[in-house]
């Protein structure tokens, strides 16, 4: 049997429906329900062997065509910190404000994507957002919390 | 019938109606095209506005707002591969891979005659067929639902090019294993929520079409970035190519829109079926169909590969106001929506809707037809400026999609942890994509989870746990044996093909 990404991720998916079957059986329903031809946890343990038969399957059956990724061409490092750049404007979003930080995820974004035309990079950050926002907020009604802008008496 | 016609089109073609129409095409066009925002949204958004309206006038502005929302979808799932509501996932199997190839604005006209085609359609088989339809859609059991969601998925099967059956397979179970966290519907005991809170609710159908979409997308195109096979995608992305049609597109759109739209609107007829199972039906149905050379291009930019799903979904759109309006139950969430407006308005829809109100039942049949011409007027004109969205390049593009991801959660939930959620789904899709895990199956079965197992429990407890109302009714029985047929098939060509 030749290993190779596809089988190893097949291998975790296995692991991973184990784990779901383990926690399908470990559902709490209640005493009357424990005995009936369906409850909350019926479907889940369906689901887990579905996981198990499938993944096992694709773990014993030989492999048609191989996949071959050639990480020397991929940008693991800029996509890395594009991830850690979302993060962060996720973990601040809420309190600090959607304005600021959504534009400074924008503006950060461009720079570490490579780009350096730093007046597109401010038009389509800033002025962008503020449309965009003015677009939600103030046509829609769509609500957007905003400390910062409320602090500088911009929002209501 | 007639009588009831001409009160529709007396009351539809009103200046104020036609003015409704436009404005909830063009509102629902960029609502919908925004990734997060679809037609629900929309519409919700929508209802304040309508109570200063007559039922009617209120019903036709939803309307529009609707068939806008589902070809502004249509859009965002071309051009950026980020489809906005489930019914738009399908489309872009092809029309991403076509805009791709830089025939973005042909992509987005097949699109738009398409949903013409598959709406117009439709409001015809709709102002026919509504009677009697009601009545085929009521004798639908919870063991067909189940059955049919499971052909659904397996169609799914023929979605996966060689090789990829049991890797969709996989995908399909991880995508009902999702959609299983949280609250079970019936008991509301919470599962796989590890006592955290904001799992209560299970997780979003955005949020999981965000990440394996949209996010794990601009990931894919970063990672991929010096990838030599990438790189020349990247370049054909900013042509924006013609709008028009040739003879031959013309030829395979004038086959496969006919079926797609019977397709479409039978199961936009099927309460809580709608456009999603429709299109991907639509989709697989087509492949199946088509000869073996056209059969290769599904994927990479077929246009019966695109026109199915879309004359599909806008024919189910349709569809879905059958059990609305004649029995009162809705097709689709989006119709839900709309029948609360209905109630607000004091109008219970029903059977007697007819002899009761039968200025809003024939009005409403009236304007998608009104709407789909309106649609295509508005649209059709506009697609070079709307496809000029991939002249944005790169550097701005893939920022501006995490951006739009980020905001649809945002807007919704208010909550860091659907943002960390949608993150770290979309690291985990987009390292499957990069060994070609196909990610629209995980979408589909995601969508249907909940109302499968709902359909289970009901078939189980009612044959009291035995597994016979499988094949108890000819039904259900007709409709798993298509899905047996459409595995051995796969496994039969699979042989073959070795």
């Amino acid at each position: 049997m030749n290993i190779n990404t596809t089988k190893i991720i097949s291998l975790l998916f296995f692991i991973f429906s184990a784990f779901y079957l383990y926690t399908a059986y470990q559902i709490q329903v209640f005493a009357f329900d424990e005995n009936a031809p369906f409850n909350a946890r019926t479907f889940p343990i369906y689901l887990g062997y579905a996981g198990l038969f499938f993944s096992g399957l694709k773990i014993i059956l030989p492999e048609p065509n191989t996949i071959k990724v050639d990480h020397k061409n991929l940008e693991y490092k800029k996509t890395a910190i594009l991830i850690v750049i979302a993060i962060i404007y996720g973990a601040t979003i809420l309190k600090v404000g959607y304005f600021l930080t959504t534009s400074l995820f924008l503006f950060s974004s461009y720079y570490f994507l490579g780009e350096r035309r730093w007046v597109l990079m401010f038009l389509l950050s800033f002025p962008f957002v503020a449309a965009f926002m003015y677009l939600l907020h103030g046509v829609l009604d769509i609500y957007l919390r905003d400390p910062f802008l409320k602090s500088i008496g911009v929002m209501g | 019938m007639i009588e009831g016609i001409l009160i529709g089109l007396t009351t539809a073609l009103t200046l104020q109606n036609i003015l409704m129409v436009m404005v909830g095409c063009f509102f629902g066009t960029i609502i919908g095209m925004l990734p997060g925002l679809g037609p629900m949204t929309a519409i919700a958004l929508m209802i304040p506005i309508t109570y200063g309206f007559d039922p009617a006038t209120g019903l036709i502005l939803m309307a529009g707002v609707y068939y806008g929302a589902v070809f502004g979808g249509s859009t965002s799932s071309i051009l950026l591969n980020a489809p906005g509501v489930p019914g738009t996932v399908a489309t872009s199997f092809d029309g991403y891979p076509m805009a791709q190839q830089g025939k973005a604005g042909k992509a987005l006209a097949i699109a738009a005659w398409s949903s013409f085609a598959g709406g117009t359609l439709s409001a015809i088989y709709l102002l026919f067929m509504a009677p009697s339809l009601s009545k085929v859609s009521l004798s639908f059991r919870s063991p067909d639902y189940f059955a049919l969601m499971i052909l659904g998925l397996t169609a799914i099967a023929a979605f996966s090019s060689k090789g990829q059956f049991l890797k969709a397979m996989m995908m399909v179970v991880l995508g009902l294993m999702l959609a299983s966290v949280g609250q079970d519907s019936l008991s509301d005991i919470t599962r796989f929520t590890f006592d955290n809170m904001n799992l209560t609710d299970g997780i979003s159908f955005v949020l999981v079409v965000m990440a394996t979409f949209a996010m794990s997308e601009a990931l894919t195109i970063i990672l991929k970035r010096n990838d030599p096979t990438s790189a020349a995608k990247q370049v054909s992305l900013t042509e924006l190519g013609s709008i028009k049609i040739n003879k031959e597109e013309r030829s395979k759109m004038y086959k496969t829109i006919p079926r797609s739209s019977i397709i479409g609107f039978l199961i936009g007829v099927l309460p809580g079926a709608g456009a999603t199972i429709a299109s991907f039906l639509a989709y697989g149905m087509e492949r199946n169909v088509v000869n073996d050379e056209e059969k290769e291009k599904f994927g990479k930019g077929s246009v019966n590969g695109l026109s199915a799903p879309e004359t599909a979904n806008n024919a189910a759109c349709s569809g879905s106001f059958v059990p609305m309006l004649t029995l009162g139950i809705p097709g689709s969430g989006t119709t839900a929506v709309m029948l609360g407006a209905l109630l607000g308005f004091g109008v219970q829809p029903g059977p007697r809707l007819y002899m009761t109100n039968p200025e809003i039942f024939w009005s409403i049949i009236m304007s998608m037809y009104i709407g789909m011409v309106i649609l295509l007027i508005l649209n059709l004109p506009l697609i070079p400026y709307i496809a000029r969205i991939l002249a944005v390049p790169k550097n701005y593009l893939i920022p501006l999609i995490l951006f739009f991801s980020v905001t649809g959660i945002y807007v919704m939930s208010f909550n860091n942890f659907d943002i960390y959620l949608m993150i770290g789904i979309a690291v985990v899709a987009t390292f499957l994509r990069l060994y070609d895990f196909p990610m629209p199956p995980l979408i589909l079965a995601f969508v249907l989870g909940g109302l499968m197992e709902e359909n289970l429990r009901r078939s189980l407890l009612l044959s009291n746990g035995s597994w016979e109302f499988l094949w108890d009714r000819t039904l259900t029985l007709c409709i798993l044996l298509t899905t047996i047929l459409i595995v051995v098939w796969h496994f039969y060509k699979s042989i073959i093909r070795k």
